[in-house]
Formats: structure tokens, C-alpha cells, sequence
């Protein structure tokens, strides 16, 4: 766990960076510090390992004052990632990752060892390892990044806005990756970004801070959502808020009625398809609609690329009330598409369904209170 | 041979230039090679020592210096503008002012390497200021977040990957000090400029070229070489820039 208990960051000219900052980042958890530039986030990680001191105040890791070990020594125990990954480019990939067990002493052979199982751990190649960072996209050098946080296996790691200078769709790849990886590792998290969407996909708790660095409000993504606690969170957790909000609701299971489907591949059968009919793959997975009739794909052409639609979303079963709304509103046909984990087709949900249970769920959640 | 009408003076030169039996012909310069052999060896070898020791002592006086100016925004412009003005200075003035600065005897063998260390010096400040400015901010950060002291940093981090930059710069001050330390030879000190000081004290009625061809052939090729061994080791101290090149 680590523990802020008053902290505070002045500088010489006057400017209040922090103020009065008391929270905890609870053992093995993830805890989002989000807000607009110049609120005190990074300040705030950064007094964590000591890149910056406190004016006054402590911060304990474990109950142990971070000021109790030389900096160097304290950093050693502690995970950094930074935007740009900053590695360096001097160094292959795989003794990039390995900088802490070397700078700790471990013998070379079985720091390299465990940096390659790193490697593979945050989905890089084998064959990356002798590559240097230049060779890497941002991406790949992101997750290298990540890796020699990870290296030394230290118990707590910092982030500050790792994922913020790559293209949105690897950023999504690398922050469900971070997710997994979490998960198997329950390391204790402080993690600093700008983007509200990122800490509420992220965090296990988040703080937003305010200009001026103090903490407008702790608390869990799907409270922050329902209750912002004043106007200046609800205008920063921004529009949408009911609609991300159903991110985080599990519903009942999706009543789902089965769906006529046609393979892709295949060709339209001559008596012609409903409007709008599911074409599926050879394992099941749904592919997109077909439109017979006369706009459509007359009897006799091909199902192929040319013919689909693709613009429906997918919803899982078990998955979020966002994703099977989302579905049922991207879908041409009006009915939204459920899958199973596997992806194979487990059959269509109608709109007034799913809205059902969302209003089942805002009566529940107005009476017993949001789940993390 | 359009070029050559613009010269005027070279149809006047061309007969001196061209093979002829007499001795003092520019293309006699093998046969005062031979003639001189292991004398202009000597001179040859003191030249390049003296030519590549003062590069490396300013090279380790200008990593605190250009540390320091790369550390500290305020003490760039300032350093930068000493550096310049002591390069300007004539090295002949600077190979006399040595020895009373320093308080040398005036005929010390050391007032040229030093003079020349202090070239290297001017020219190896702003190399090392710029090749350690060139480390990005990133990687900075993260070498001391990872829990790198600030001298391990230094070492193992900035020094390395400002590999390139001053072997750009040392390629410049090790050439440059192969043509100053020439001048050093019209005062007396032991190496290759001694041939253009025989070649000018031969030419008393007629020039007198074999030293100074001879002299101007060797001084030529000594810089190539070092030149390129300053290449070599560049390449040697950063695979990283090879395989990212590939």
C-alpha cells in the first residue's frame, strides 16, 4: 500500500503543485491519478520515488517512509514506465529489460533469462531481443518499457501516461495486455493520465485532481460516473457519462433468440433472403450483413467482402450493457449480434431487451449502489 | 583543361612541375624520402604522437566542462563563446604565450602539446556539451527512475549513446591538430613541419620542393589515417547506430 498523508509540493516561486494530498493506493490494485495538465498528477507519482521531494508531508510504501532509503536504492524496488518508454538506445532490447537485475547485481546470464520470459510475457517475439529500441515501433517499445519495470519484480510501479503517445487502436491493445498482465501479477499500481477514458478503463480507483493539486475526488470508475461529487468532476468525467457508465454494468444474461445465418462464401439461394441476414464463417463467427431484395444482392451472387456490411459491433454474452446496446444500435437489422468467449454466434438481442434490463439495473443501482 | 585558362599563372608553372633532372623538381620527393629515410621516420612518429595525445587529455578536460554547460543552461552561451575565442588565437602565439603562462621554460619539449590541448579542449567543449544535450529527456529520466546513481548515469547511459557526436568532433580536433602541430616544426619542435622549414631554408635562388611536397604528402596521409581510425573506433563503441542504419 502506498500512503499520501498530507502532501505538498511549493515550489520556490510560489506555485502550489500539490496541496495537501492524503490518499492510498491499496496493495496489488491499480490507482488512476487523472486531471487537466498542471493538477499535480505527475508531480504526485513522481514524490512516490522520490524524482521530486515533498515540501511537507510523507509517503509510506508498506508502512516504510520512502525517505528511509538513499533514491537510488528506493527506485531499484520500484516499477517506472514513461511515455516514449525513454529506453535506451544503446542497449539491445533484452538488456534494456534487464537494467535493474544488472544495476541490482544478478548475474548477467540469469537476468537476461528472466528478461526474455518478460519479453514473451508482454507479447513481444523472441527474435526482438537482440533488436534495439530504434528497430521497435512506439508501440513494441512501449511494451518493452513494461518489461523492465517488471524486471527486478518489484511489488509497486509507477506510470505516468505510458500509453498516451501511441495510435488509439494499438493503445488499446497495450492497456488490455496491462490488464491481463495485472491480473496474473497484482502488483500495486499508481497510474497517471490525462484521459478520463483511460482511468475509468484502468483504474480500480481513481483520483481526479483539480488545478492547483488537490484531489477533488477518490472513488471507484462506475461511482465516479454515477456521482461526481461537484461540477468540475462531472464536466471533466465529460458527456456520456450514463452511456459509460453501462461499461461496468453486468446485467442478467442477454436474452438472446437464435439467428438464421448464410456462410460467407456462399451464394445467395434462389429464392432470395430475409432483408437483412447474418453471415457467418466456417466456425460460426459472425462476419456481417447481407441485404437481399432489390437494393440489395439478387439470388445467385456471391456472399463475399463486396456484399457485407461490416459496420455492427459485437456483443459478448457475460459482457458489458454498453457493448449489447452498442450492438443492437451499429446493427442494420436493428437486432444486435451476441457471440459467445469463443466469438462463434450465439444469437440476436433485441434493442427493447437490452433496455430492459439497463432500467432494471438504474433501479438497482439507485437503491443498493454501483459495484467496482 | 577549360579550368586551366582561368589559372593564368599555371602555363608559367608547368615547365617547374613537370619531371626534370634537376633536384629541387616537386617530384624529386621520393628520392629525398630515400635520402632521409629513417630521420623523416622519426619526425613522422613524433608527429603523430603529437598530433593524437593532446586530443585525448582534451578530451578528458572537456567531459567535466561540456558535462557542466549540458547540465546547466546558463553556463552554455558563456562556455561556447570562451571556447570560440580560444581557438582564434594564433597557435604560434599560443606556443610562445605557453611557457610564461605556465612558467615552462621557453624551449620546454611540453608548450606544444599543451597549446594543442587547449585547442582540443575549445573545440571538444561544445562536441561533448552537444553530445550529451543530444541524450533524450526520456531516456534521462528513466536511467535515474531505474536507479541509476548520477555518476553510473554518466557513465553508462549519457557517455555512450553521445558516442557519435564526439567522434564527430574528435575526427575535427585530431585533423586539425595534425596541421597545427606542422606550424610548431618553423619553431623548432621535433616532427614533419621540419620538412617545410628544410624545404623553405634550401630555396635560395630557385624554390627548393622535394621536403615540402614530401612533408605536405605525409601530413596529408597521417590525418586520412588517424581519420579514419577515429572512424573505426566511433563504429567499434556504437553497434547500436549499425544495426539501426541496416
Amino acid at each position: 500500500m502506498i500512503r499520501f498523508d498530507h502532501v505538498t509540493k511549493r515550489y520556490p516561486d510560489g506555485t502550489v503543485a500539490v496541496d495537501g494530498l492524503t490518499l492510498e493506493a491499496p496493495t496489488g490494485r491499480i490507482t488512476v491519478f487523472v486531471g487537466p495538465s498542471g493538477c499535480g498528477k505527475t508531480t504526485s507519482l513522481r514524490m512516490v520515488n522520490r524524482m521530486i521531494e515533498p515540501t511537507s508531508g510523507t509517503i509510506t510504501i508498506d508502512d516504510r517512509d520512502v525517505t528511509s532509503l538513499p533514491p537510488h536504492e528506493l527506485r531499484r524496488t520500484i516499477g517506472y514506465v514513461i511515455q516514449h518508454a525513454g529506453l535506451f538506445p544503446h542497449r539491445t532490447v533484452i538488456d534494456n529489460v534487464a537494467t535493474v537485475p544488472f544495476l541490482l547485481g544478478t548475474d548477467k546470464k540469469q537476468a537476461r533469462a528472466r528478461a526474455a520470459e518478460l519479453l514473451e510475457r508482454v507479447g513481444l517475439p523472441a527474435h526482438f531481443a537482440r533488436r534495439y529500441p530504434a528497430q521497435l515501433s512506439g508501440g513494441q517499445q512501449q511494451r518493452v518499457g513494461v518489461a523492465r519495470a517488471l524486471a527486478a519484480d518489484p511489488p509497486v510501479m509507477l506510470m505516468d501516461e505510458p500509453f498516451s503517445a501511441v495510435d488509439p487502436v494499438v493503445r488499446e491493445q497495450l492497456q488490455d495486455q496491462f490488464l491481463q498482465l495485472q491480473e496474473e501479477l497484482g502488483k500495486t499500481i499508481v497510474f497517471v493520465t490525462h484521459d478520463i477514458d483511460e482511468a475509468i478503463k484502468l483504474g480500480d480507483q481513481i483520483a481526479v485532481m483539480a488545478v492547483g493539486g488537490h484531489l477533488a475526488q477518490l472513488s471507484s470508475p462506475a461511482d465516479l460516473l454515477a456521482r461526481p461529487i461537484d461540477a468540475f468532476v462531472a464536466g471533466f468525467v465529460g458527456r456520456d457519462r450514463g452511456y459509460r457508465a453501462l461499461g461496468f454494468a453486468r446485467g442478467a444474461a442477454l436474452p438472446t433468440t437464435p439467428e438464421p445465418t448464410v456462410r460467407f462464401g456462399e451464394r445467395v439461394p434462389p429464392g432470395g433472403l430475409e432483408e437483412w441476414t447474418l453471415v457467418v464463417d466456417d466456425t460460426d463467427q459472425p462476419q456481417g450483413w447481407l441485404r437481399s431484395g432489390p437494393s440489395g444482392s439478387p439470388p445467385g451472387s456471391p456472399i463475399d467482402d463486396a456484399a457485407l456490411f461490416r459496420g455492427g459491433t459485437l456483443a459478448t454474452q457475460g459482457g458489458s450493457l454498453r457493448a449489447a446496446l452498442d450492438a443492437c444500435l451499429s446493427s442494420p437489422s436493428g437486432r444486435g449480434v451476441v457471440v459467445d468467449g469463443d466469438g462463434r454466434l450465439e444469437g440476436t438481442v433485441h434493442l427493447d431487451a437490452v433496455t430492459d434490463l439497463i432500467a432494471s439495473r438504474e433501479r438497482a443501482e439507485v437503491t443498493g449502489g454501483a459495484d467496482g | 583543361m577549360a579550368d586551366v585558362a582561368y589559372l593564368p599563372g599555371l602555363p608559367r608553372m608547368l615547365p617547374a612541375l613537370l619531371p626534370a633532372d634537376d633536384n629541387s623538381s616537386p617530384w624529386r620527393f621520393p628520392q629525398y624520402f630515400a635520402d632521409h629515410f629513417s630521420e623523416v621516420m622519426g619526425w613522422l612518429w613524433a608527429h603523430t604522437w603529437l598530433s593524437v595525445v593532446p586530443v585525448i587529455a582534451g578530451l578528458i578536460i572537456a567531459l567535466p566542462i561540456g558535462w557542466l554547460a549540458s547540465r546547466h543552461k546558463w553556463a552554455y552561451p558563456p562556455m561556447m563563446t570562451v571556447s570560440g575565442l580560444l581557438y582564434t588565437i594564433p597557435s604560434i602565439a599560443l606556443f610562445v604565450l605557453v611557457p610564461p603562462l605556465l612558467g615552462l621554460d621557453p624551449l620546454s619539449p611540453l608548450q606544444v602539446p599543451i597549446a594543442l590541448t587547449v585547442y582540443s579542449v575549445a573545440l571538444l567543449v561544445r562536441v561533448v556539451a552537444d553530445g550529451l544535450g543530444s541524450v533524450s529527456e526520456e531516456t534521462l529520466q528513466a536511467a535515474t527512475a531505474i536507479g541509476y546513481t548520477p555518476v553510473g548515469r554518466f557513465f553508462t547511459v549519457e557517455l555512450p549513446i553521445a558516442v557519435p557526436v564526439i567522434t564527430a568532433g574528435l575526427r575535427v580536433a585530431v585533423v586539425a591538430n595534425v596541421s597545427i602541430v606542422a606550424v610548431a616544426g618553423t619553431i623548432g619542435m621535433v616532427n614533419l613541419g621540419l620538412l617545410f622549414d628544410q624545404g623553405f631554408k634550401l630555396s635560395t635562388d630557385t624554390p627548393y620542393y622535394p621536403p615540402i611536397v614530401l612533408g605536405l604528402l605525409l601530413c596529408v596521409l597521417l590525418a586520412l589515417v588517424l581519420d579514419l581510425l577515429v572512424i573505426l573506433l566511433g563504429r567499434m563503441l556504437t553497434p547500436w547506430r549499425k544495426a539501426v542504419r541496416s
